[in-house]
C-alpha cells in the first residue's frame, strides 16, 4: 500500500470519526506526521481527483477516492486479522501499520483465504479501536 | 499509522518473511490437496504433466519455506508453529472444480508469492537498515525465490496455453 493510500484510508476513517469531512488535526493524529504534511498530500490527491477539499472544513473523498480507501481498509484489516488470528501477534495493530506499505492488495487477498473475511468488511471497522469489530482479541487472540 | 515505512528491524523482516513462510504453506498444501480432493475418475484423466507440476510446485514450496525458516532462525525472532498454520490452511480448502481451477489456483499461488517476494526485496532495498543477517544473503537468498516463482508462473501459463 502506497503512502497516497495510507492517507486514503486515513481519510476515510476520519470522515467517519468525525461524521463529516476530514479535519486537518484528526488525519496528523491518525497518520502521526504534521499539519503542514497533510495539507500538502490533500494537495496533490485533489489534484488527482481522489479528495475534495474545502477550506476551514476540511477533506472528503470524491466517488474514486472512497473505491480505492475502501480496497485499502480491506488491505489493512486482513493484515490486522491474519496478525493477530493467525500468527497471534499481541501488539497486532502496531505490526499492521508498520507492514501495511509492504504487502500489497494481491498478496492481502491470498492470506485472506486463511482467514475467511466477513462480507461486511470494511465497514465492520471500528475507527475509535483502530480494528475489525469482529476481531476479538483476549488472551492469546481468539477468532 | 506511520507512514511510507520500509523494513527497518530484524522485526518487522521477520515478521515479513514469517508471512513468506505462510504463502508457501499455501502453496505447498493446495497444490498436494488439489489432487486429493478430486473425485477418483477425475483424479484419473489428469493427465502425467499436471501431476507433475502439482509434484514439483509443492516439492519447490517445501524448499522455499526451509531456506525462509533458515533466515527467520538467524534472526532469532519468535515464531508461531507451523503446523496451526497448516491446520488453518487445510480447514480453508475449497477443492477447484476441475483441472482448469486447479491449474488457475496454481497461477494465482505462483504469482502471489512472486509479486510479494518482489514487494519485499524492493522494501529491503529501499531501507538502509542493518540486520542480524548479512544483507547479501539475504537478498540472494529472495531473488533466487522470486525467480523460481517466476519460473513457475511461466511454467503453468504455457501449460494454460498449451491445453487451450
Amino acid at each position: 500500500m502506497n503512502t497516497a493510500d495510507q492517507y486514503l484510508k486515513a481519510i476515510y476513517l476520519a470522515q467517519r470519526i468525525e461524521d463529516g469531512p476530514a479535519s486537518t488535526g484528526t488525519l496528523a493524529d491518525l497518520l502521526e506526521v504534521s499539519p503542514a504534511s497533510v495539507n500538502e498530500m490533500i494537495g496533490k490527491l485533489e489534484d488527482r481527483g481522489l479528495v475534495d477539499h474545502e477550506k476551514y472544513k476540511g477533506a472528503s473523498l470524491t466517488d474514486e477516492g472512497l473505491g480505492r480507501a475502501h480496497d485499502a481498509l480491506q488491505t489493512y484489516c486482513i493484515i490486522e486479522r491474519f496478525l493477530a488470528n493467525v500468527l497471534e501477534v499481541e501488539e497486532y495493530q502496531d505490526e499492521a501499520r508498520a507492514l501495511e506499505s509492504v504487502i500489497d492488495d494481491t498478496v492481502a487477498e491470498r492470506l485472506d483465504t486463511i482467514i475467511d473475511r466477513p462480507g461486511e468488511c470494511p465497514d465492520c471497522f471500528d475507527p475509535e479501536r483502530d480494528a475489525c469489530e469482529r476481531l476479538e482479541v483476549g488472551d492469546g487472540c481468539a477468532d | 499509522m506511520s507512514l511510507g515505512q520500509r523494513v527497518s528491524s530484524d522485526h518487522q523482516l521477520a515478521r515479513l518473511l514469517q508471512i513468506g513462510v505462510v504463502l508457501e504453506e499455501v502453496v505447498e498444501s493446495r497444490a498436494a490437496h488439489h489432487l486429493d480432493s478430486l473425485p477418483p475418475e477425475e483424479r484419473a484423466a489428469i493427465d502425467e504433466e499436471v501431476r507433475e507440476l502439482l509434484e514439483e510446485a509443492a516439492d519447490e514450496s517445501a524448499d522455499h519455506r526451509e531456506r525462509l525458516e533458515a533466515l527467520i532462525d538467524d534472526l532469532e525472532a519468535d515464531t508461531v508453529a507451523y503446523e496451526e498454520i497448516n491446520a488453518l490452511v487445510d480447514a480453508q480448502y475449497g477443492p477447484p472444480e476441475d483441472t482448469d481451477g486447479v491449474l488457475y489456483d496454481q497461477l494465482a499461488n505462483e504469482e502471489t508469492a512472486y509479486k510479494f517476494y518482489d514487494d519485499l526485496i524492493n522494501a529491503i532495498e529501499a531501507s538502509d537498515s542493518e540486520f542480524a543477517i548479512e544483507r547479501e544473503r539475504l537478498l540472494e537468498t529472495l531473488y533466487e525465490i522470486r525467480e523460481e516463482e517466476k519460473d513457475g508462473v511461466e511454467e503453468v501459463t504455457e501449460i494454460m496455453e498449451h491445453r487451450a
